[in-house]
């Protein structure tokens, strides 16, 4: 592996670069030393047994929960990256209209006070890219599951960012509404924006997903959806995630950060100036827990 | 009948006082009430009217049954115990409604040893029940003047406040606004019960906020209905009940509260958002 010195090397609009990444709930890691850089453009899934650390990377990159180590570079500004969580903390009950849902994709653009008013006509197309015209003023408590996915959709569209992150998008959601909202992530992957989907189905990963990183609180391979999803490396991962240990002691590792082999498709490649050797060996006898991961 | 509805407030000025103490709590209060129900958070505000005991009782001890030195008293511990629970909440594992049940019930329990300490049974009762009838120029002024912040308040924060309570994870996401806001907010209710607890006693201090925002539930759909239904009730409710204890001489707290727990048990059955009355007919259903 080739090393060479970075600084603070300032991360492309678009691009996140996670270096030495460690993120976990009370100090034991759900993704464990992770560093790679995510390119500006990239359509990239996240794919890994349950608990294998995939909602809490995109939790992380959200900044929603802090890194126990190591950090994450992105572009700030909060219109920089949209979030569509795995279950959300919505509360489908509250008495308000499916546009008024949309609408607060706006939020930085309307703020406090603006009106939305001349908002509408976004808004409205919003809704007809992802077919639901006509159901502007219905209340979003009677929206059936695949309804209210498209309406969070329109919502990811008015947020207008350059980066998105989707937590398993289509769990519970039937083909003909996956197949919109695909053809929807393929329209925001041909304007550039960057795309890390968490899914479940390899056939969607391989059909329409170019790159891959497949996680297992260790990152098991990260590049070419062809070269990563092999029979061996899934099963890796499959043996990964179920090792867990409740003692777990103090991560040795703390200077030296595991690698995952860079993205391939045009990703900035990763070095650092520690000098030390190590590999993908397993080398060290402890686990890790983590219990925790949505 | 004219005189029969308006004869008391046109005789005496204290009923006109009362009337219009009781119309500015319902402006105010009902509002923040709605949102205290669609946030789930309905038994917070009877936690917080507790949690303001002490404050009261701290005020009284040091000035007597003086209104500025209780309210700034009520206000400080409300406004403190809120503060701790949601810092509680955000820094460990603990709920918020389990964190404010603890500061509540210390908070309450300090609150009854105070006033014990001094003060006769009628200081007690007074703080407990209210003096809507007793209300003198601060006093209304004070109710004024919490209602004029509150509907100020609510119009500013409206849009975020309406997110945190939709969606908070999104909010997160997109602004820094949702704890600032969320405090704001928890300041209003806490404001409204000091308000509150002028008119209507500690105790029944919620009744005016949480009644007529659940009746309001049964008739309007969305926020835009429900606030002004809210409203509405509430006045009604205070117009209803003053009158009621005027003619029948009953203590004029619990008599707006009874009126508008009535007017909650008609909507429940009557309502037609989900009255108990329309079950027992099955519409025809619709075409599409």
């Amino acid at each position: 592996m080739t090393h060479a010195l970075i600084g603070d090397v300032p991360v492309q609009p678009g691009a996140i670069a996670l270096r030495g990444l460690t993120l976990g709930y009370d100090r034991h890691p759900a993704v464990h030393h992770l560093d790679g850089t995510i390119p500006a453009g990239a359509l990239m899934a996240l794919v890994g047994p349950n608990g294998a650390g995939k909602s809490t990377l995109l939790k992380g990159i959200i900044g929603e929960i802090r890194c126990l180590d190591g950090r994450i570079d992105r572009p700030g500004g909060a219109d920089a990256i949209a979030y569509l969580p795995q279950a959300g903390e919505i509360d489908r009950g509250f008495p308000l209209s499916v546009l008024d849902l949309v609408a607060m994709g706006r939020w930085r653009r309307l703020g406090f006070w603006r009106s939305a008013l001349p908002d509408r006509r976004t808004l409205v197309r919003a809704l007809s890219a992802v077919g639901l015209l006509g159901f502007e003023d219905r209340m979003i408590g009677t929206l059936s599951g695949g309804q209210f996915q498209r309406a969070l959709f329109a919502r990811l569209i008015v947020q207008d960012a350059r980066i998105i992150l989707l937590d398993e998008p289509f769990t519970g959601i039937d083909g003909r509404t996956t197949a919109d909202l695909i053809a929807l992530i393929r329209g925001w992957h041909g304007e550039g924006r960057t795309i890390v989907a968490a899914l479940h189905d390899l056939h969607q990963v391989k059909a329409h997903f170019p790159t891959t990183l497949l996680l297992a609180r260790e990152p098991v391979a990260w590049g070419d959806t062809e070269t990563v999803l092999t029979q061996e490396n899934l099963a890796r991962a499959q043996a990964l995630s179920e090792a867990w240990d409740e003692d777990a002691a103090i991560c040795g590792r703390g200077d030296g950060h595991h690698h995952a082999p860079p993205p391939s498709d045009g990703g900035d490649r990763h070095a650092h100036d520690h000098d030390h050797s190590h590999g993908h060996a397993h080398d060290h006898d402890h686990r890790h827990d983590h219990g925790h991961v949505a | 009948m004219i005189d029969l509805l308006f004869g008391p407030f046109i005789e005496f000025g204290f009923m006109r006082r009362a009337l219009a103490g009781c119309f500015a709590l319902s402006l105010s209060a009902p509002p923040v009430g709605v949102f205290l129900m669609l946030r789930r958070m309905s038994l917070m505000s009877d936690a917080m009217s507790h949690a303001i005991l002490p404050g009261a009782a701290v005020g009284f001890l040091v000035a007597g049954l003086s209104l500025p030195a209780m309210t700034i008293g009520g206000l400080a511990a409300g406004l403190f115990v809120a503060l701790l629970a949601g810092i509680v909440t955000r820094t460990t594992a603990i709920k918020e409604d389990a964190s404010l049940a603890a500061f509540y019930l210390i908070s309450l329990a300090a609150g009854v040893l105070l006033v014990s300490l001094r003060g006769s049974q009628i200081d007690l009762l007074h703080i407990l029940f209210g003096t809507v009838l007793a209300l003198d120029d601060p006093a209304l002024m004070l109710l004024g003047g919490i209602a004029t912040v509150t509907l100020f308040a609510l119009a500013a924060l409206y849009r975020p406040l309406v997110m945190e309570c939709v969606d908070p994870l999104f909010l997160r996401t997109v602004s820094r606004a949702g704890g600032p806001v969320h405090y704001a907010f928890l300041g209003l209710v806490v404001m409204n019960l000091v308000g509150g607890f002028q008119a209507l006693g500690t105790l029944l201090a919620v009744g005016l906020m949480l009644l007529p925002a659940i009746t309001a539930r049964f008739w309007a759909a969305d926020l835009s209905g429900l606030i002004p239904t809210a409203m509405a009730v509430a006045m009604v409710s205070s117009f209803a009940g003053l009158t009621a204890s005027y003619r029948a001489d009953l203590p004029t707290g619990p008599a707006i509260v009874l009126a508008a727990g009535s007017l909650y048990l008609v909507s429940l059955l009557f309502g037609p958002r989900g009255g108990l009355v329309w079950r027992l007919f099955r519409p025809r259903h619709l075409e599409g």
